[in-house]
């Protein structure tokens, strides 16, 4: 009975997060979206924590603190305070159809699933279905960074990428803290070099629009 | 016997409910919102007051006019009969179904839109138009949660998947949670609760319900606003019911379980209101263009809520 009980509880903080990945493609207001990503980066902490006290595995808690701290307050803070100061918190992106991108999302959780059970066959059933919903969130991540034309949230589909390999991580057995930690200060370290590319390409097209990326060819023009 | 007894104390208690349930958000409302509000008894008086009023009919109206009221109230309160608040033990539990509960409602709203069109005004029309977008979005998505619930307990049967979730047989399911997210959404819309429509409203470019039934007086707005009440109670039974029978007295039930079971619907029926109320208060009314993302994505946790039913058997 607790065994099952564990594994539904699993399951329902992983249906959160992936949840909150529809969430983010439902959103169009950049605050709105920083603000969901930062309840997934909580679902996500919730995942790991529960994760460490079904496995006993008191590594997975640091996991979780780093979840926590990191990417629920720090990433979402910073955000915030950089769409402040680039004065673009009222943007409203109208890129894809909303109804759209939701179906190609649901497309893409199906295909996950369809991907994810026959391979992981062997796998103990808490690790495939948490396999699968890990790599929805993944693909979710990646169709936020297609579909979007506003560099932030771009940024915004690649934390909730790497969110996804984090689930995917915490629901296998043994991954090794060092390789945790190391992900989590890279995401940083990202985080503020995009902060800083962010300024640069508004200093030079005064917007964070990409699309004006596509187009541009150097100073040659 | 008994369940015939049962069946009518339900019936009476539906009907008596919905205008507390309806002023007991409202005074929620006023209270986050920092106003005083009025007593939540108020809809009691209000519909009073309506019943003693003289009824004012357009000279255009036609019989629909006259028989929408009715039609919509008695539509809504069969529908309320047959979702079990209090006890699974109903007389009309095993004839009505979730599919026939999304038909009693489509009725409901059927006449009234037929009747916002009537009188041939302009707001009425624009309200029908309205609220058969909202519609033609809401009742697939309702539908979808159905199956997807069917598919969980085997049955469509409101009474069988309550004594279904009761007996643990489902236990905690995503499933279960991603049709309860589209199950809220799907009230929300078809009560013209905030994101969708303002209850409150009175400012012609934003209204839905409150356009289409705009040249209603009297007596027959007493049906209308009634009907409006006991939709509400009839969702909040309905999440109850499905998601949270915990308490429900089951077929031969003796008097203390009824008790608890009657207890329990109103704690988990107030509870809901607050809610709801909270939720209304944080929240502003989306654009009508808007609706079809909102409940489109109310009909895809409902399909994603069956993928993962596949999923879970698959494992």
């Amino acid at each position: 009975m607790f065994a099952h009980l564990s594994y539904d509880v699993a399951h329902l903080i992983g249906a959160t997060v992936l949840m909150a990945g529809f969430g983010l493609l439902y959103q169009r207001r950049l605050q709105a979206v920083l603000n969901t990503f930062a309840f997934q980066a909580l679902a996500l902490a919730a995942a790991a924590g529960w994760q460490a006290h079904v496995q006993n595995a008191p590594h997975l808690w640091a996991t979780a603190g780093i979840a926590l701290v990191f990417k629920a307050l720090l990433v979402p803070f910073a955000l915030h305070w950089l769409v402040e100061r680039l004065g673009i918190h009222r943007t409203v992106e109208t890129a894809l159809s909303i109804g759209w991108t939701m179906i190609v999302g649901v497309a893409l959780v199906a295909l996950s699933i369809m991907l994810v059970l026959p391979v992981t066959a062997g796998a103990a059933a808490l690790t495939r279905e948490s396999l699968a919903l890990a790599m929805s969130v993944v693909l979710l991540g990646l169709l936020m960074m297609i579909t979007r034309h506003n560099a932030v949230t771009q940024v915004v589909g690649f934390m909730a990428l790497e969110n996804g390999l984090i689930l995917a991580a915490v629901s296998a057995k043994g991954m090794p803290l060092v390789v945790e930690i190391s992900i989590a200060f890279s995401v940083l370290v990202a985080m503020i070099l995009f902060g800083i590319f962010f300024f640069r390409i508004r200093e030079r097209f005064d917007s964070l629009d990409v699309q004006y990326l596509e187009t541009f060819r150097g100073d040659r023009q | 016997m008994t369940a015939i007894l049962l069946q009518f104390a339900h019936i009476l208690l539906v009907v008596a409910l919905a205008p507390l349930v309806t002023g007991w958000v409202r005074l929620v409302k006023a209270r986050l919102n920092g106003r005083c509000g009025p007593s939540p008894f108020q809809p009691y008086r209000d519909l009073y007051r309506l019943l003693q009023k003289e009824a004012v009919i357009a000279h255009s109206a036609s019989w629909i006019f006259r028989a929408a009221p009715y039609v919509t109230f008695a539509a809504v309160w069969l529908a309320a009969c047959i979702v079990p608040t209090f006890t699974t033990d109903l007389l009309l539990a095993p004839a009505a179904d979730l599919i026939a509960l999304v038909a009693l409602l489509g009725l409901a709203r059927f006449w009234t839109a037929l009747a916002g069109m009537d009188v041939g005004t302009a707001f009425g029309g624009l309200g029908s138009s309205r609220e058969m977008l909202i519609a033609s979005l809401a009742e697939p998505a309702m539908l979808m949660v159905t199956f997807s619930l069917s598919l969980l307990s085997g049955s469509t049967s409101a009474a069988h998947i309550a004594a279904f979730v009761l007996s643990g047989g489902i236990g905690l399911s995503v499933s279960l949670g991603l049709a309860l997210a589209a199950m809220v959404m799907v009230a929300i819309a078809e009560n013209g609760r905030i994101p969708i429509d303002n209850p409150a409203t009175h400012l012609e470019l934003t209204m839905v319900h409150e356009a289409m039934v705009l040249e209603y007086s009297g007596r027959h707005l007493a049906m209308i606003e009634a009907a409006g009440m006991v939709r509400l109670t009839l969702f909040m039974a309905l999440i109850g019911c499905l998601f949270m029978p915990w308490g429900m007295a089951r077929p031969g039930a003796d008097l203390a379980e009824i008790a608890i079971g009657l207890g329990a619907f109103l704690g988990k029926t107030f509870a809901l209101g607050t809610v709801l109320a909270l939720f209304e208060t944080s929240i502003a009314k989306m654009r009508v263009f808007r609706y079809a993302d909102f409940l489109g994505g109310a009909l895809l946790l409902a399909l994603l809520a069956t993928i993962f039913h596949y999923v879970s058997e698959a494992v």
